[in-house]
């Protein structure tokens, strides 16, 4: 290997061009692209693999980033289908929304704390920061470590929308991006109080994390009352097109929403929509 | 000295290597202001540091854009694990080459070697389910300024420990049995010969690592609690810019997202004066 | 990394300093290691359970709790390789032009210095969003595999320009006054002579470069994506393993298990690239000082 600075100079401009110059060439088999959403993507992303099964030479492929980024994609035709975690906003209405699933949001305690329920207004006495004590709430005397969302997240604007309390109204101890990270700060703290998606919070709880689910409004948050409709935190797993779906993408919309995906809806821990 | 033709090509060659590889900051920062442009001119600069909170999420006449809190986390942060990491780097690598035996040694680099390639996001898994619950158990509530100086610090030490190896290595042997001949003890060769003969090679780890703990994102955001405040104590959780940017860049649209690009500005004009300073602060003899 | 040449040191005077000195350096190396060991055991105990050919091989299924890691693999170890195949002759010929051909006080030489060094300190997050601006759309590259590599060979040059910088200029002046003494030119001393005298710089930049970029989350996830079908080009999006063990931390419940063990394999994989590029620049090091 006798690699010269001046090959290798040569070598990299050569890279540099051929990328720009084969970049366009694309193939042609059928594509399909998903992105937005981090919550509906892992669930995507199975549908998409049945989908392939079922359709051999389509492939799609999955992207992750965010519900507004799946709208900003939807819009812009970077993506055939956007992936959003929660109802669309009026100034977003000109993109059709198909719901193929259901997910809840419920508050999240250490096993260890013996408050074993909260009414609506202690939860926003406490995350206003009226209640700082446990004590008041007929728990131990430790001051309560609040766990919020970060801005944006669908799920801070549906906590938000459900309490009727403003996010410049609550003052945080530790503010947290994805579920997965509220629970295990939650699991690490017995003086915490968070909410993240049921799906994820029931599974970490059947699997030995040391965090228990408070019923909202006195409705126990399980998957089963989040599917009869009674929890009242709840939001729809929403695919996104631009314009009416034709071809590819309707048959995909179509196929996620119908019951041949229902138990990878289930394997996912959000609830299927009857139909 | 009479210059043949491959060196006058190798010359050029090198000179295009050099321009596209500088060009690729200009491009970054090109693309930063323009993507910030929309915020800069809808909120106006004074307002990043003067507004009331951090609020960005409605628009730019509603919301409130305070970056000032996320920029004292980003320098707490940094500067706190730099103070801790630059001795320990340093003593790791004068370790491996005057101190421990050489099989010592050869394992100790080999694990050196190995953290610098651990994932940000192993060392923010780690820090968040044991360091933050020990920390909790000091202070509450845990996730803080404290978690991401030790995290930033374990993360940046491997780039400080080679860089500084790497430059005790290039220390002329004839200095040291010079020293030697002198009768300089060990700690004594080290301080008087090796240091200052190692200097540029050891600022230059220091400067780079000083970038990396400006530029960490994932594992900061996991132990930091990025909450929107200027700490008091250590024990405080804080936000820094970069997890401002991880956390809600991907939820932001409008201004809001554009507000995010400003701070993403904000950190390169932070690494613009650092690197000034650095060059001013030793006339540009850094590296000659 | 190369061994230095270790003097001997008489104990003759060794005063109070030197024996506080010695302490000090002992305790911080003991205290590395430890928080280390104790890191790594952590990985290794909850990770060396789940590892087994099928996990290497097999495709995750399941959002990742089941099934393995072979595509994620494949494409990352594809990521890495575009990466240095970029940043390789990028960054060795500006460290050249840097080292050897510019005197400290030139304008473009003390330019791209000091843009190199503000690059060192861009937010791995910066280059993510500015690699799916340039490369994933103005480029029209997508989300590919070539994209992130792309992005992650921005992000590794400064440290692989400074380290290989490093490394020329500890060759000693000698070897080139040597070289232009005998006639030879500047093009033929550099590959014969100070190339090789360089290399552990060059070696200490690359595993460097490496670790980061393998280690990179933040950046590939906007630009390499999280696809994680195996890839049939470089034009396919590739999910790499620090994404992979991003997403299983942090967005999959109960995919802590194969986040340990794929973290675990990252580790090993990285052992193994880093150990082949000491030996290969051990040998090459011998054969051209020796030929």
């Amino acid at each position: 290997m006798k690699l010269t600075p001046i090959k290798m100079a040569i070598v990299s401009l050569l890279i540099m061009g051929t990328i720009g110059a084969c970049s366009k060439s694309d193939s042609s088999e059928k594509k399909l692209v998903l992105t937005g959403s981090s919550t509906v993507a892992p669930l995507a992303v199975e549908i998409g693999k049945r989908f392939e099964s079922l359709h051999p030479g389509v492939r799609v492929n999955v992207q992750t980033g965010g519900s507004s980024r799946g709208i900003a994609d939807t819009r812009s035709g970077l993506a055939d289908i956007g992936m959003a975690s929660r109802s669309l906003k009026d100034s977003e209405k000109g993109l059709q929304a198909f719901a193929i699933a259901r997910d809840g949001i419920c508050i999240i305690l250490h096993k260890a704390n013996i408050v074993s329920t909260l009414s609506d207004e202690q939860v926003v006495a406490i995350y206003t920061g009226a209640i700082k004590n446990w004590k008041h709430v007929g728990g131990p005397d430790a001051p309560i470590t609040v766990v919020n969302k970060a801005e944006g997240r669908a799920t801070l604007e549906l906590f938000l929308h459900y309490f009727a309390i403003k996010n410049t109204d609550i003052h945080p101890d530790v503010v947290i991006g994805d579920n997965e990270q509220g629970i295990k700060t939650v699991a690490g703290n017995p003086d915490a109080i968070g909410y993240v998606s049921i799906g994820t919070a029931e599974y970490d709880e059947t699997h030995g994390i040391p965090i228990k689910l408070l019923p909202v409004n006195g409705v126990a948050a399980t998957l089963e009352n989040l599917s009869n409709g009674s929890f009242p935190l709840s939001r729809p797993l929403n695919l996104l097109t631009k314009t009416t779906p034709t071809g590819l993408a309707k048959e995909f919309i179509e196929f996620a929403r119908s019951k041949q995906v229902h138990d990878i809806v289930k394997e996912q821990y959000f609830v299927p929509l009857a139909k | 000295m009479s210059r043949s033709r491959s060196d006058i090509f190798l010359i050029w060659a090198l000179r295009c290597c050099a321009a596209i590889a500088g060009a690729i900051v200009l491009l970054i920062g090109a693309f930063l202001v323009i993507e910030s442009m929309p915020a800069l001119q809808h909120v106006g600069i004074t307002r990043f540091f003067t507004d009331a909170s951090w609020h960005p999420s409605a628009d730019a006449s509603q919301g409130t854009f305070n970056l000032a809190p996320m920029l004292w986390g980003t320098l707490l942060a940094m500067s706190g694990s730099v103070l801790l990491a630059t001795p320990l780097g340093i003593g790791s690598a004068v370790f491996c080459h005057y101190y421990a035996p050489s099989s010592i040694a050869k394992f100790y680099r080999r694990l050196i070697e190995l953290l610098a390639g651990i994932p940000s996001v192993v060392y923010g898994f780690w820090g968040l389910v044991v360091l933050v619950p020990l920390i909790r158990q000091l202070q509450p509530p845990g996730p803080s300024l404290l978690a991401g100086i030790i995290i930033l610090t374990i993360m940046i030490l491997p780039t400080v420990a080679l860089m500084a190896d790497a430059a005790l290595t290039n220390v002329p042997a004839q200095y040291l049995r010079g020293a030697a001949a002198l009768g300089l003890s060990r700690w004594g060769t080290i301080r008087g010969v090796v240091f200052p003969a190692a200097k540029s090679g050891i600022i230059t780890g220091v400067i780079l690592q000083t970038g990396r703990a400006i530029g960490e994102t994932m594992a900061i955001l996991m132990v930091c609690g990025n909450v929107v405040q200027t700490p008091s104590r250590i024990f405080d959780p804080i936000r820094t810019l970069t997890a401002n940017i991880a956390l809600e860049m991907a939820y932001a649209g409008g201004d809001h997202r554009s507000a995010l690009f400003v701070s993403g500005l904000i950190l390169l004009a932070l690494i613009v004066v650092l690197v000034s300073a650095a060059e001013v602060h030793s006339k540009g003899r850094i590296y000659g | 990394m190369a061994e230095a040449a270790r003097p001997t040191f008489r104990p003759a005077h060794t005063g109070f300093t030197d024996t506080i000195a010695t302490v000090v350096v002992w305790l911080i190396a003991i205290i590395v290691t430890g928080v280390f060991v104790w890191l790594l055991s952590d990985i290794i105990w909850h990770g060396i359970g789940q590892v087994s050919w099928r996990f290497l091989t097999e495709a995750p299924r399941n959002a990742g709790r089941a099934g393995g890691i072979g595509p994620i693999i494949v494409s990352t170890l594809l990521i890495l390789a575009v990466c240095i195949a970029v940043a390789m002759p990028l960054g060795v010929g500006t460290a050249v032009l840097l080292a050897e051909f510019t005197s400290s006080d030139n304008l473009f030489g003390r330019l791209v210095r000091r843009s190199l060094d503000v690059l060192a300190g861009v937010p791995s997050i910066v280059f993510g969003l500015f690699g799916n601006a340039f490369f994933c759309v103005y480029l029209g590259m997508g989300f590919s595999i070539l994209s992130g590599g792309l992005t992650l060979a921005c992000m590794t040059l400064p440290i692989l320009i400074r380290s290989t910088e490093e490394g020329f200029r500890a060759v000693p002046d000698e070897y080139r006054l040597g070289a232009a003494a005998l006639g030879m030119s500047r093009t033929s001393s550099l590959i014969h002579l100070l190339l090789p005298a360089a290399a552990p710089g060059l070696l200490v930049g690359m595993v460097l470069g490496m670790g980061r970029s393998i280690a990179e989350t933040a950046a590939l996830i906007f630009t390499s994506g999280y696809v994680d079908r195996m890839p049939q080009s470089l034009h396919d999006s590739g999910r790499s393993l620090s994404i992979h063990i991003f997403d299983l931390s942090m967005n999959v419940a109960g995919g802590d298990a194969n986040a340990y063990a794929s973290a675990l394999v990252l580790i090993v994989i990285l052992l193994i690239v880093n150990s082949v590029a000491s030996w290969t620049s051990d040998r090459w090091l011998h054969k051209r000082i020796i030929s």
